[in-house]
């Protein structure tokens, strides 16, 4: 592993939004917008990707903070990921996210890795990682998606060509929280639910989201729709810091008399986008919230699963842990 | 290591040794320190920095491309203002060891994945490998070197690492330190399982991390 320096870019600190959109407008893919830098100095630092100009966005003050808005909170961008772990705001009413927070990489990375940079972040297959001219990086083969490849943490569904998964541990938590990303570029403002913001290769096989070069995610918004519900979070991981899930699961859903009334059910590290389990969310609608549903439900979460050669514990991995997201929480 | 002075620059093969036992290597350690120090004092810190990274590609100031400029930046460190020339793609654990000679910030992974490079920015901890200088700004920056009394006495946490046996090579514990630093600032009296948390960012490959959770509960009862 080198310990050299990162190859020469030209360092731009904008100190508000309008700055930083010229900026990336601009450069546009020769541009890159740096947050906390948790992945993105990786990446340059390995001459895995190279760019001719950074744009450090941290000086944007409209990005920060969280507020309390009519219908829920907002999260500025560039709040970090132990800021969120803190809030009161978010612990009271979206505790699911404040915990898919505190699971991600180590104390020392949450303490400068931002929400925008965690649900903006690239694959972690490590073919492309290490500068592989996979289908990912532009190029016309997988690496990982042959029998002697190292896809043991590769997808279970969804699988073009490309077999990475999404590496966010809060992504499934804003997806089950039903979010939306407030996104803006020279044009203006457009709002895309958390659900439609993560892409698979089927989309666009170079990119993990809907966000172009000349995007700037500004803020994260959560509905009330969810306050206060039923929450589960759980992180399987090889160790429980730095590493990322093998599988998580976050769940939201409304409990009265014992009945399972309304979910939403998602699970991360089995697909390259936060994977919805609309079969389970349909399975447990309306049933009693017991050992036996979620028994039913777990074995439903793996319908249509296609491990890879060393991935296929990932089946029992999400099965259980849908099981234990409907009868624990 | 047969001329230590070859491995100086970058290298942390050379920093182990530091603190494996054996007069010979001890020898090598304060010659090292001397000679940087050398360097420090004969006040060719941003002219040093060539040289001081010298054979390793990409960080010459001269080298070609847009940018390669060093701006000189005023850093917060340990209290006092540290004016030096950066680098747009210089790291934080970069600009200490080598330009401001605070080597105690060890740099082990580079790649954000073992906490040897933790320093303490504005009261959290921070892997200094993965912060570009620049983006530090005004932030109070500490780190090992910022704790030692004005006499040169331990910080009663240092004591604390001391008195527990908290290392075994070594190479970790400024890290740790600097970990526990954060930790009993927000929190004096936590508990094992709360530190265990605020280290768990802290790698240590001698496997010492009981030693190293006494030492941080012995810290807190001195606090
Ligand atoms: C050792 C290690 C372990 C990790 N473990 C985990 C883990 O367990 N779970 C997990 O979820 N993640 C993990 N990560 C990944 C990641 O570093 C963090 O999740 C962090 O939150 C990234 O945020 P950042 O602000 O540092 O991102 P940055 O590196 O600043 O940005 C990441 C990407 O997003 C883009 N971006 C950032 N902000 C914006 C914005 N506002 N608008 C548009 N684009 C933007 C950048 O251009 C870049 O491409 C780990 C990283 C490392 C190095
Ligand atoms: S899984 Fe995707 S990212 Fe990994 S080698 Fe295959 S194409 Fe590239
Ligand atoms: S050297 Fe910075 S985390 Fe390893
Ligand atoms: S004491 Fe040797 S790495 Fe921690």
């Amino acid at each position: 592993m080198s310990k050299d320096m990162m190859p020469m870019f030209e360092l731009f600190q904008p100190t508000d939004l309008s700055g930083a959109l010229d900026l990336v407008e601009r450069y546009g893919a020769d541009g890159w917008k740096v947050a906390g830098g948790q992945d993105s100095l990786d990446w340059l630092k390995d001459r895995a990707k190279r760019t001719k100009a950074v744009i450090d966005l941290t000086r944007i003050a409209e990005m920060k903070g969280i507020r309390e808005t009519a219908d829920g909170l907002e999260i500025g961008a560039l709040t970090t990921l132990t800021e969120i772990e803190e809030s009161s705001l978010i612990r009271e009413k979206f505790a699911l996210l404040a915990g898919a927070a505190s699971r991600v990489a180590s104390p020392q990375i949450r303490n400068v890795g931002t929400i925008g940079g965690n649900v903006s972040q690239d694959a972690r297959c490590w073919y492309y990682r290490g500068g592989m001219d996979c289908y990912r990086a532009g190029g016309s083969t997988c690496y990982a998606d042959t029998p002697q490849g190292m896809n043991r943490e590769h997808c279970l569904f969804g699988a073009d060509r490309c077999v990475a998964v999404s590496p966010s541990d809060t992504a499934p938590a804003l997806v089950a929280l039903d979010a939306s990303m407030v996104i803006q570029n020279a044009d203006g403002e457009r709002v895309v639910a958390a659900e439609d913001f993560f892409i698979g290769p089927q989309v666009d096989i170079e990119r993990m989201t809907v966000l172009q070069a000349d995007d700037i995610l500004t803020a994260i918004r959560i509905p009330n729709t969810w306050a206060n519900a039923t929450f589960y979070f759980e992180k399987v991981a090889d160790r429980k810091t730095w590493d990322f899930a093998l599988v998580n699961i976050a769940a939201a859903m409304r409990v009265s008399g014992g009945t399972i009334e309304d979910i939403r059910i998602v699970a991360g590290g089995v697909e390259c986008v936060p994977r919805r389990l609309s079969v389970v969310e349909n399975v447990v609608k309306g049933s009693a919230k017991n050992a036996d549903t979620a028994k039913l439900a777990g074995g439903s979460a793996s319908r249509g699963a296609i491990p890879l050669n060393y991935n296929q514990f990932k089946i029992p991995l999400l099965e259980n842990l849908v099981m234990r997201a409907i009868r624990d929480a | 290591m047969k001329d230590p002075i070859l491995y100086i620059p970058g290298s942390d093969i050379a920093a182990v040794d530091d603190a494996a036992p054996g007069t010979s290597v001890l020898r090598i350690r304060a010659s090292r320190r001397a000679f940087i120090k050398g360097i420090i004092a004969s006040g060719a810190v941003a002219g040093s920095s060539a040289f001081l990274f010298g054979g390793l590609t990409g960080c010459a100031p001269d080298q070609p491309g847009a940018g390669a400029v060093e701006r000189l930046l005023s850093l917060n460190i340990n209290g006092k203002v540290r004016r030096v020339d950066v680098l747009p793609n210089e790291t934080l654990a970069m600009t200490l060891r080598y330009k401001l000679g605070l080597t105690g910030t060890k740099l082990s992974c580079d790649r954000g994945e073992c906490g040897a490079c933790t320093v303490v920015i504005d009261g959290r901890t921070v892997y200094s490998c993965s912060t570009l200088t620049h983006m530090v700004g005004q932030r109070e920056v500490r780190t090992i070197e910022g704790l030692e009394g004005p006499n040169g006495e331990l910080h009663p946490i240092q004591q604390a690492f001391i008195d527990e046996l908290g290392p075994q090579c070594g190479f970790c514990t400024p890290g740790q330190i600097m970990s526990t630093v954060a930790l009993l600032e927000a929190n004096p009296k936590p508990t094992r399982d709360q530190a265990r948390h605020a280290l768990s960012g802290n790698l240590c490959r001698c496997g010492a991390y009981d030693h190293y959770l006494n030492s941080v509960m012995r810290a807190a009862q001195g606090a």
